[in-house]
């Protein structure tokens, strides 16, 4: 029997070495770093700081308002990974039955995801805008009904849409290439035993998207908690009285406005674990029911 | 006196320069201004640079104050940051914790160039000294907060003039409804406005040690003074309609809503004024200054706006640069070309003194602008009035929005907001105090 093995060359980190740099570089470092000034109290103009050991998580942890803010980053993520991959699918189905001007829809359906997001914030400001954007047309019929600086949940179902929007497109490829995959031969002999179009998805089709549905459903989430600022900032600025506060949005306020270096250090932490074990949760309960064939 | 010394330097200064190489000291100036303003700024370098030719200003726009301390401190960390900064006053707690800048009295005396201090107006110097007296920074676009009020409205209600106390306020609100007025007070929380100027122009502490000034031991203190009755008046005004919220979140901007002739007062900064003109109003209107209440011996408000700072780690030349440029636009030709493309007010009291004279403010569009002027050197500034120095100081504000807005919208009371926002803020403030253990404002 022949073994395939590759002899030691200097090539090999040769080329891992860039990469591996990179990483290094806009990950392990800064990471490492906030690790270290979560643990401290870290003056924002340089000149030292103090360790002061787990005061910044005991802080965090025992603010109300925090976990008010990890429940709503919660409800954001889970709102916005549904509604998107809900939409995704069912857009992908579609073009996948190749219905008239197909090629067309394929297109414009991949654009959102090239938009910025503090872009989509802004194109949904004309939206949601209580006094000029389309929602402002019920306020018409009822007057102050729709305001999303005093109704909290009017102001989360705002940046779950636009948030969703952002993400359709994503998903959108994905379900497609894995639809496209899906030998036609599969689908065929299913029609001809009689299977309507409704039927081969729901028996045919979808279960062979499984993997497809693990790896977006990974991505989505992770990506609504870390990706969203943008979205936040144009459409509420973390309002009306923190609704909308997500964890990423309180990281960059406390951080950056308001020089609380070691503060959004330890939240960033905090967020990276959530994150990591959320993900460990989806791979360890959810990834038993995906068949990879 | 100041603009005449300060030219007289420059004079002396392009003298020698004229003698020397063609090769212009460059120094960076990072500021925060956007838009038209931003270009007031980039046009000021434009004109540093044309009046001179041994320095060159390199000015680079930062996106507003937020972001160009952000930017700052992220290039101070990596040595890469610029000799002037221009920053806003809730900003700069750090920088002055830090030590890392050079005042700007000490620069101008090491560098040999004379600035007569003691003609800033005191409102202005107190706020931007130390305790002995130094200047930190250096003052130039200067606001101070006035309420903006539609004078036709006003007269269909049978109202000529508008009131300086909030009594008064109350009694044009109500005749304005009644005169079929939806809208009298467009309102918009701002704890620039409704907190730090409203307890400077009554004289209330914000916080405790002289609002800060005397020790990072300080505890806010505006949960027990006049600041909740009138916050609790806001918000019945609100309820009973003589008031309407008006931010942008809730659809409408106070400003536009005023523009637009819907509401008949609104509150922002004499820096707004500008801007308003340019607006064009379809109706007369003017300013006057922030109301008191009846009782009240009404003290001085102080300036909001920026100042510039000069930075530490940077070479002699660049020093020397950065209080050229320092000393440009502390001029009066200089004062007025900012004046004239903005609403913010002069700094000295020369300059104020010869704008009066020219009859600058009796001419369009800058009649009555200088009501600012009155508000902010009503009284010499005490102990209560000199300004806050509070560390944390934006987290604070952002409490004290959150705290409001939640009482606005009903779901707390008012007292119970600012009791929330006082004990949240406290935790800010000890956690700036350990950030800088041993330490005290300069």
């Amino acid at each position: 029997m022949r073994r395939a093995h590759f002899k030691f060359s200097w090539i090999v980190p040769l080329l891992l070495a860039p990469q591996l740099l990179v990483i290094f570089t806009f990950f392990y470092w800064p990471s490492a770093q906030a690790l270290y000034w979560a643990f401290t109290l870290e003056q924002p103009w340089g000149g030292g700081n103090t360790w002061v050991g787990f005061d910044n998580f005991r802080k965090v942890l025992s603010d109300p308002y925090y976990w008010g803010s990890v429940r709503v980053s919660v409800i954001y993520a889970l709102a916005t990974t549904i509604l998107a991959m809900g939409m995704a699918l069912t857009l992908a189905l579609f073009v996948d039955r190749q219905l008239a001007g197909y090629r067309v829809w394929r297109i414009g359906i991949i654009w959102p995801y090239a938009v910025a997001a503090p872009a989509v914030g802004l194109a949904f400001q004309f939206v949601f805008n209580p006094g000029a954007g389309i929602f402002s047309y019920i306020n018409t019929i009822s007057p102050g009904w729709w305001d999303l600086s005093k109704h909290p949940w009017q102001a989360v179902t705002a940046i779950v849409i636009a948030g969703a929007w952002k993400q359709v497109s994503y998903s959108f490829i994905f379900f497609l290439a894995a639809l496209q995959a899906i030998p036609r031969s599969l689908t065929e002999a299913a029609a001809m035993d009689g299977a309507r179009p409704l039927r081969r998805m729901i028996d045919l089709q979808l279960p062979l998207l499984t993997p497809t549905f693990f790896f977006l459903l990974v991505i989505n989430i992770t990506d609504s908690f870390t990706d969203s600022f943008g979205i936040v900032d144009t459409l509420t600025g973390g309002g009306p009285f923190r609704a909308t506060d997500l964890m990423v949005y309180k990281i960059y306020s406390d951080g950056f406005r308001g020089f609380d270096y070691s503060g959004a250090a330890a939240q960033s932490i905090i967020l990276m674990c959530l994150v990591m074990a959320l993900t460990f949760i989806q791979f360890r309960y959810i990834e038993r029911r995906v068949h990879y064939t | 006196m100041t603009q005449k010394l300060a030219t007289a330097t420059l004079v002396a200064l392009a003298a020698t320069a004229g003698t020397a190489s063609a090769e212009r000291a460059k120094f960076e100036y990072w500021y925060g201004l956007t838009g038209d303003l931003g270009a007031v700024v980039a046009e000021t370098c434009n004109r540093f640079n044309a009046s001179q030719d041994q320095y060159e200003a390199v000015c680079v726009g930062q996106d507003g104050y937020e972001k160009a301390v952000q930017n700052t401190i992220a290039a101070f960390r990596a040595g890469k940051h610029p000799t002037l900064l221009q920053s806003f006053d809730a900003g700069t707690a750090d920088l002055m914790m830090s030590g890392e800048f050079y005042p700007v009295t000490k620069l101008m005396a090491d560098t040999g160039v004379t600035i007569d201090w003691a003609d800033y107006f005191p409102g202005i110097a107190n706020y931007y000294s130390s305790k002995s007296g130094e200047f930190f920074s250096m003052p130039w676009n200067s606001s101070t907060p006035v309420y903006y009020w539609n004078k036709d409205l006003f007269a269909k209600a049978g109202l000529t003039e508008a009131p300086i106390t909030w009594e008064g306020m109350e009694a044009a609100f109500k005749a304005l409804k009644t005169a079929g007025v939806d809208c009298p007070y467009a309102y918009a929380p701002s704890s620039w406005i409704d907190l730090e100027q409203f307890s400077m122009a009554h004289g209330v502490p914000v916080a405790s040690n002289n609002n800060g000034y005397d020790g990072l031991d300080s505890e806010l203190l505006f949960n027990t003074t006049l600041h909740v009755q009138h916050m609790e008046n806001i918000k019945r005004w609100l309820d009973e309609g003589l008031a309407q919220l008006r931010t942008p979140a809730a659809g409408k901007s106070s400003r536009d809503s005023f523009v637009e002739g819907e509401c008949a007062v609104f509150f922002s900064s004499i820096a707004d004024h500008n801007t308003v003109h340019k607006l064009k109003p379809a109706f007369a209107w003017d300013v006057q200054i922030i109301p008191t209440y009846e009782g009240v011996e009404r003290k001085n408000t102080v300036v909001g706006g920026a100042s510039l700072w000069v930075l530490s780690g940077k070479t002699d030349e660049e020093y020397k640069g950065a209080a050229a440029y320092l000393a440009f636009i502390a001029t009066k030709p200089e004062q007025q070309f900012l004046l004239e493309n903005s609403g913010y007010i002069p700094v000295t009291k020369s300059t104020y003194e010869a704008l009066k004279a020219e009859g600058f403010y009796d001419k369009e569009p800058y009649i009555n602008r200088d009501i600012a002027m009155k508000s902010l050197t009503w009284t010499e500034p005490t102990p209560l009035t000199r300004g806050i120095r509070l560390g944390s100081f934006i987290q604070i504000r952002a409490e004290w929005t959150a705290e409001v807005e939640a009482a606005l919208a009903g779901q707390k009371t008012m007292k119970e907001a600012l009791d929330t926002a006082v004990a949240r803020g406290n935790d800010h403030l000890k956690r700036f105090a350990a950030t800088y253990p041993g330490k005290s404002f300069p």
